[in-house]
């Protein structure tokens, strides 16, 4: 912690969480699609979906959709510039029982045909938890650049992304891997201190058993 | 050696022992910490500085409106009153604090200090020095690096989240650190700006977080008005030569411990206090109401 954590960030309001935070969430989102995208369905769960017309959550999350930062005066028009820029939002609310109470789901399609969903939360003082990734489990916070490696369950797979990472002289903060079934698909999330090279991504693309690598640039 | 932040009376002690302010010791510490120059981070707070303005002048307007409706304006009326019960400057605090918490919950842009909800009453207490000449932008600038560091104290030894302390750990954390901010400001010493911190601290002691539809309005605001007053009465006191007779790391480990003992009905959940009353309910259902 520093001082400008006390005397900062310096945010659009009225909520840490509720705008701050929402907007870093489409941000991630966007971040993960790695395309522009041109249609996205955001489901608000919990107290987003309660409180978060007066916060505006929902321009919150659409001004990150469309890169701004949590500081970016245009947020409260996001919408309308969204309408503009050729991005069509839908939205709905959700009960999503067990989840945190600031919980966002965001089903992006990028120009190029790229698509994700993207479950979040905001976990307060702006700060998100990226939670589900296309349907499995993961666990980051856009605070670190963090890849997002698609792979088969099989042997070696983690030893020879984390090994050729290593070999790039860039350190590991945080790793975790969860699978679906033994030998079925699976996933790792790599915080990582530096930053990848899309030369260096595509090097690990081509690892045996890895199917689609994301670098999500630190938000 | 860093400064460590996990004590307010030892930051005094040491200011006091070395001759110097608390700023001027947290700004060098800060600057080793963060590896760059003092210059840089006095900058960077001036920087926050003009943002905070922005956000009063914004506030100010008195056509300005949340969301929700239900704040916005009262900054105007107070800065165009023509009865003054708090006479100059005083009032001028007041619609400072307020301009800044309504431009905040219109979705305007401010700094979080510490707290988006309480993001009024650190500039209450500045930028009306500021505009008046009483202090330069660099003397201000300097000071908040004394605020700051009793937020990074609070935030170690207690928090500044209303869901996890209520509103004393927002708006009396924001109210403390104006008190120190401008007891400094003052000329007051480092033991006087401590005296300052627990003063206002205790009498924000026990304040639950309660907003109306959970939206942070109802009654943020005004709280963010009676914070800046109450941090303007506890320097005055502390200037006057008046001692808390609690230590101030004390008062922040009681407010710990109160907001512990807080039921989670009054720790930001909408549940309970002014939340939970008849016309809160109320506003509450309009607005959802509104929302569908």
């Amino acid at each position: 912690m520093n001082i400008f954590d006390i005397i900062g960030p310096v945010m659009v309001g009225p909520s840490s969480s509720h705008t701050a935070g929402a907007c870093r969430i489409g941000r991630v989102a966007r971040s993960i699609l790695n395309d522009q995208p041109v249609r996205a369905h955001i489901s608000l769960c919990g107290s987003f979906a309660e409180t978060g017309r007066g916060h505006g959550t929902d321009r919150a999350l659409v001004a990150g959709l469309l890169g701004m930062d949590s500081d970016d005066a245009r947020l409260p028009d996001a919408l309308e510039l969204a309408a503009a820029a050729g991005l069509e939002v839908t939205f709905d609310t959700r009960d999503l029982p067990g989840t945190h109470p600031n919980t966002a789901v965001v089903e992006l399609e990028g120009k190029g045909g790229a698509r994700c969903a993207v479950r979040a939360s905001s976990v307060g003082g702006g700060n998100i938890r990226v939670d589900e990734v296309n349907g499995v489990k993961v666990s980051f916070t856009g605070a670190y650049n963090t890849l997002i490696i698609l792979h088969t369950d099989e042997a070696g797979a983690i030893a020879n992304v984390s090994g050729y990472i290593a070999g790039q002289g860039v350190n590991i903060a945080t790793f975790a891997c969860d699978r679906e079934t033994k030998g079925g698909s699976s996933i790792m999330t790599v915080e990582i201190d530096g930053v990848l090279t899309e030369e260096q991504l595509d090097h690990l693309r081509a690892l045996p058993a890895i199917h689609t690598v994301v670098q999500v640039k630190r938000i | 050696m860093a400064l460590a932040y996990t004590s307010f009376d030892e930051l005094a002690r040491l200011a006091q022992e070395a001759g110097t302010t608390i700023s001027a010791l947290v700004l060098a510490d800060q600057a080793r910490e963060l590896e760059t120059s003092q210059e840089a981070l006095l900058a960077r707070m001036e920087a926050d500085l003009d943002v905070m303005a922005a956000a009063a002048e914004k506030g100010l307007d008195p056509g300005l409106r949340s969301a929700s409706g239900l704040t916005g304006g009262a900054a105007a009326r107070v800065a165009g009153a023509r009865e003054q019960v708090c006479p100059g400057r005083f009032a001028r605090h007041l619609a400072v604090a307020l301009a800044v918490s309504e431009c905040n919950a219109a979705m305007g842009k401010i700094v979080a200090a510490p707290t988006a909800g309480s993001c009024g009453i650190l500039p209450g207490a500045v930028l009306p020095l500021l505009e008046d000449g009483t202090v330069t932008k660099d003397q201000a600038a300097r000071a908040l690096f004394t605020g700051g560091a009793l937020g990074m104290v609070i935030a170690n030894k207690a928090s500044i989240a209303g869901a996890q302390g209520g509103c004393q750990a927002e708006c009396g954390s924001a109210s403390a650190m104006a008190a120190a901010v401008l007891t400094e400001l003052w000329g007051g010493t480092p033991a006087q700006c401590a005296h300052a911190a627990a003063i206002a601290l205790k009498c924000l002691l026990g304040l639950v977080c309660d907003p109306v539809a959970g939206l942070v309005e109802v009654p943020c605001v005004k709280r963010n008005a009676s914070g800046v007053a109450n941090a303007l009465c506890a320097a005055q006191l502390a200037l006057a030569g008046v001692e808390s007779a609690i230590p101030c790391d004390q008062v922040i480990a009681a407010m710990d411990a109160v907001g512990q003992a807080m039921p989670c009905t009054l720790k930001e959940t909408a549940k309970g206090g002014l939340a939970a009353t008849k016309r809160g309910a109320e506003l509450k259902k309009q607005l959802q109401g509104e929302q569908k």
